[in-house]
């Protein structure tokens, strides 16, 4: 027995007017301080606005939000007595939304007791809209937080499926504003996010054709985003690109890759789409060692070369590092800047959160500690994998 | 030789299996909380069944069957219908699906579950390394 559950989807141009025909009275906008400097807040307040709501914001959600951030936001809520959580930006902001909207009707709870085991026994008192400003986090689609614990330097995956966004407005202008640098980021996290999902061990028949689409939309799209980000055409590919893999995160799990980047990102935090995108080539070349299948499949969908399944695998492998260099991506670990000795330093620490990681444990092929710990070295180094 | 699920003989095969198991001593290195394991459903014995586990540290330092749940006052409580549980020493089930799908009920600090997957999941995983018989 499984699920597969999505919000309602409403996409493409004008997809920002469905905002003025939901039902409310009361919305808290969730978002970061540069979407309010941007002017972007007033384009989701005025669709709000016309449809009877009265509006807040909340625009203090950092990068990585914390855990005092989200219950910040949450007691707003609660005081300003909102039916409706907006969460508006990239992947912070939505999945501190995706934490609001659980706090907001469970002031009993923490952040850390937010988990998909436990019934959260909430009703629809509180809804919630996520409206993605980046094509790739596809946070806009599904339940799980992404929220950081400070005191243990550690990136918690928290979340219930109880709290699934009610309507996803997947709205390609407003991606357009992006620069080149962050259209690549996050479109390469689509892209790991649809690989991990089509090879992980908990793929299934629902999540297999928006992986599989995904991934071939990033392929054609990413790199006419990142070239001209005034071609709406791609703009559009990549937003739904971007959640289609997003419905995957929902029903299915990430991987290995992601677990890596979780843990540096809890200490060192580069940039997201960046740090997975940089440990995909590697955590791949781990993986097909033993199971080079689910890879081939994604390069025959590709239509890449090879005669085997090993050989297509690879093929695939090439292909990823090939996009990273056409959209001005890092190669390995050394070039997000990390100092070498603070990595060494924090490698202990660094392996035991990725295994800890709630993403690991689907990996078609899970590593033990040396070998996180290798992956972490040669990913650093930038050495093929050998192991 | 084959044990009965839930049973005695098969708690003392389940100690030998964590304290075997070099995967979930590592994967448990830092975990501190016993459990019970909670049977339901099972045709012919008291419902529900309840077996203990004390585990320390990527070590199960006791484990019983007990009659009166009582007796401890475990961390963490695990329950579920036998046909699940089936399901799980089988393989046939993910026991974090499981766990997500909430045919395995779970009850106790979900911070530090969540905190530990991967031990929670050797720690099952260790539960199909027993050669195991259920009644029908």
């Amino acid at each position: 027995m499984w699920y597969f559950q999505a919000p309602t989807v409403v996409y493409g141009e004008d997809a920002l007017s469905h905002l003025s025909t939901l039902e409310g009275t009361r919305a808290l906008i969730v978002t970061d301080a540069n979407m309010a400097k941007l002017g972007v807040v007033d384009r989701i307040r005025q669709p709000l606005e016309d449809g009877g709501f009265a509006v807040e914001v909340f625009a203090e959600v950092e990068p990585d939000p914390d855990t005092e951030t989200v219950s910040r936001a949450a007691e707003k809520a609660r005081d300003f007595g909102a039916d409706w959580i907006i969460g508006l930006g990239g992947g912070s902001p939505l999945d501190a939304a995706k934490m609001v909207r659980v706090l907001a009707e469970r002031p009993d709870l923490t952040p850390q007791d937010v988990n998909p085991i436990v019934p959260m026994g909430l009703t629809n008192a509180v809804r919630l809209c996520t409206i993605p400003t980046t094509s790739g986090t596809g946070a806009e689609a599904g339940w799980a937080c992404i929220i950081t614990d400070r005191a243990e330097k550690r990136k918690l995956v928290l979340g219930s499926r109880d709290a699934f966004p009610d309507v996803a407005i997947v709205d390609p202008a407003l991606a357009a504003g992006m620069p080149p640098w962050l259209t690549a980021d996050t479109g390469m996290d689509a892209l790991v996010h649809a690989i991990e999902i089509y090879t992980g061990s908990w793929h299934n028949d629902y999540v297999d054709g928006p992986a599989l689409m995904s991934i071939r939309l990033v392929f054609d799209y990413l790199p006419r985003a990142y070239r001209d980000g005034s071609d709406m055409e791609a703009r559009e590919k990549m937003a739904n690109a971007a959640t289609l893999a997003g419905f995957g995160l929902a029903n299915a799990n990430i991987g290995l890759a992601h677990a890596l980047a979780h843990s540096l990102g809890g200490v060192f935090h580069p940039p997201h789409g960046r740090t997975t995108c940089v440990f995909l080539p590697y955590t791949m070349q781990f993986c097909i060692k033993d199971a080079p299948e689910r890879y081939a499949d994604i390069a025959r969908f590709l239509g890449l070369p090879g005669e085997t399944d090993a050989e297509r695998a690879q093929a695939l492998i090439e292909a990823v590092q090939q996009l990273q260099v056409e959209v001005g991506q890092p190669q390995d670990v050394r070039s997000l800047k990390i100092p070498e000795d603070q990595f060494h330093a924090e490698m202990d620490h660094l392996v035991a959160s990725a295994e800890a990681d709630a993403t690991m444990f689907t990996s078609p092929r899970v590593p033990d500690s040396a070998e996180v710990a290798r992956l972490f070295e040669y990913a650093y180094q930038g050495r093929a994998i050998d192991f | 030789m084959s044990v009965m699920f839930p049973s005695s003989e098969w708690t003392v095969e389940f100690q030998k299996a964590l304290n075997t198991n070099p995967v979930y001593a590592e994967a448990a290195r830092n975990w501190e909380g016993d459990f019970y394991f909670i049977v339901t459903n099972i045709p012919g014995q008291p419902d529900p069944t309840t077996m203990y586990a004390d585990l320390y540290h990527g070590k199960c330092r006791a484990a019983e069957l007990v009659d009166d749940d009582s007796v401890y006052n475990p961390a963490f409580r695990m329950t579920a219908p036998i046909g699940v549980w089936r399901k799980v020493i089988e393989k046939k089930m993910d026991p974090i699906q499981g766990l997500l799908t909430r045919q395995l009920k779970l009850h106790g600090d979900m911070v530090t579950i969540m905190k530990n997957v991967k031990a929670a999941k050797e720690l099952v995983n260790s539960l199909s390394t027993i050669d195991t018989q259920f009644p029908s």
